[in-house]
């Protein structure tokens, strides 16, 4: 009873804030605000933002997860908590500390400023925001990805006389691919909602720092229907990425050959 | 040791509980943070009356009260804002003037961008901050850059060395101070005798320069309808009149100098 009274009550909580947006737009409204310059630049700007942030978190995320699911070293625990951070920490936080590391005064903004390169006010400052705060999502994945390779397939490789890169890629990393899907969708999903490090490291330009949720609340002071729009839009793009991110999970349990294969070996 | 430790929360909470009034919820601009604050002290210490203040960009704010947010007195940096809040039914009463204000630019102390004079603005490459248009601070510096122009096209110049447009004007001076930018458009009281050292400043000339009107008005539905009047009147006392004169501010009453 009370189980379900709780349950109903956090379906409300969540679902009804949801359900009132979609009630809030008529549907011919919505297309026909997606030909709104505003909305597109924002929309644009927003999935070229977060492919970008996710292709950067995979490629530096896969080997740091990889490190940690299988190798202990003196000030791991420090490693992890840094990498976690950003979990915890709220954006606006993560914002002004990226201003101060890679700001133009910043102390690596500095070096950068004797190439050329200031990273404030720039898509690549958007990016690297969405990065700094979408990583741990992947990496927490990842590495229970790796981590659920059984020890047994690895001494086998092993034994065989596979070099450590070599069983990565054709044992390590086909096992993992459901984790490592899952992470990445997380992480892009984080990335597309990114709002507070994103305004305060990058700013607010529509065209070229301004994503989604930027418009979202820059329109909410001026023009409340637009606002909603995008809202909209922003909520429908998430679900569908969480919706796939449930794919690949049901695709492994469903597919019979890597158990199989792992329980023939750890016989 | 933990008797008393549980005899200090003790005494914490019984304090704060024994406040008579719950205090007053006072909307302000951004750039009214430090005078009001310092306002609030000199009302409590003379009425007893206490203040929690919500200050961001006064677009924020309208939006804010009208989906319900629970405020007494509303306080913009602008009349559009303000007539906002009227035309909504979001205040009570009519709205008063208190204080007026004037546009700065303002650069880094390193000034790295080499910014000396207003003109330097239009050169290319040049990172210029601004408020969003609907926030005050925006809108009076595309008016102040308009009036710069006179025909020219070196509004449009600057408009496109803007890097970010900022939702309030603190964000603006925190940018700026941090180096960030090379030059922004602010109020004249936002430069502080804290932020002297940290920036420096080029004057708008008063003949191109925008006033800045900040209305202020009950709000509707304030609940804690004495303590908002006694906060109201206070600013528009001659001892309020003074206190935003100190803060940079230009005196309500007076027409354009």
């Amino acid at each position: 009873m009370a189980v379900t009274a709780a349950a109903g009550l956090l379906l409300l909580l969540l679902g009804l804030p949801v359900l009132s947006l979609l009630l809030r737009v008529p549907s011919g409204s919505l297309l026909r605000r997606l030909s709104d310059p505003v909305i597109q630049d924002a929309l644009r700007l927003s999935l070229v933002t977060s492919l970008l942030a996710t292709a950067c978190v995979v490629l530096l995320g896969t080997p740091v997860a990889y490190l940690l699911a299988t190798r202990f070293f003196r000030g791991k625990p420090v490693v992890e908590t840094v990498i976690d951070l950003p979990i915890v920490l709220p954006p606006t936080v993560a914002g002004l500390a990226l201003l101060l590391a890679f700001g133009r005064a910043g102390l690596a903004g500095k070096a950068l400023g004797a190439f050329g390169i200031t990273l404030p006010f720039t898509t690549a400052a958007v990016v690297i925001a969405q990065v700094f705060m979408s990583l741990p999502f992947f990496v927490s994945s990842a590495r229970a990805g790796f981590a659920r390779v059984p020890r047994s397939l690895l001494d086998a490789a092993s034994t065989l006389r596979a070099s450590e890169t070599y069983t990565f890629f054709r044992v390590v990393l086909p096992l993992s691919t459901p984790s490592l899907i899952a992470g990445a969708s997380m992480a892009c999903a984080r990335a597309l909602g990114e709002f507070g490090a994103t305004i305060t490291f990058a700013g607010n330009l529509p065209g070229i720092t301004q994503t989604m949720p930027l418009a979202v609340y820059v329109a909410f002071q001026t023009d409340l229907e637009v606002a909603i729009a995008l809202s909209v839009i922003l909520m429908l793009l998430s679900f569908l990425l969480l919706l796939g991110l449930r794919a690949p999970a049901g695709l492994a349990e469903r597919r019979p050959t890597a158990p199989r294969f792992v329980s023939t070996v750890s016989r | 040791m933990i008797k008393r430790v549980a005899l200090a929360l003790l005494l914490f909470v019984s304090s704060s509980a024994a406040a008579d009034r719950p205090p007053a919820t006072i909307f302000a601009a951004a750039s009214l943070s430090d005078v009001f604050q310092e306002a609030g002290r000199q009302v409590t210490k003379k009425s007893g009356y206490s203040y929690h203040f919500v200050f961001s960009g006064s677009q924020q704010l309208a939006a804010q009260l009208e989906q319900g947010a629970p405020a007494d007195v509303f306080a913009s940096a602008d009349d559009r804002w303000m007539s906002y809040a009227s035309e909504h039914d979001l205040i009570d009463g009519s709205a008063k003037r208190f204080a007026r204000n004037r546009l700065i630019v303002i650069t880094p102390a390193s000034n790295p961008g080499r910014i000396d004079k207003l003109e330097d603005l239009a050169r290319p490459g040049v990172k210029v901050l601004i408020g969003v248009e609907s926030v005050p601070v925006g809108r009076y510096a595309r008016q102040a850059l308009s009036r710069l122009s006179k025909g020219s096209d070196y509004g449009r110049r600057v408009l496109a060395n803007v890097v970010s447009q900022e939702e309030n004007v603190k964000s603006i001076v925190a940018k700026v101070q941090l180096g960030e930018a090379d030059a922004g458009f602010v109020y004249v009281t936002d430069v502080s005798a804290s932020l002297r050292g940290r920036v420096r400043v080029i004057t708008i000339p008063e003949a191109s320069n925008v006033i800045a009107d900040y209305p202020i008005a009950i709000a509707h539905g304030a609940t804690n309808h004495d303590a908002a009047q006694a906060f109201v009147d206070y600013l528009l006392s001659t001892d309020g009149q003074a206190l935003l004169a100190r803060y940079g501010f230009l005196s309500a009453g007076t027409d354009s100098p």
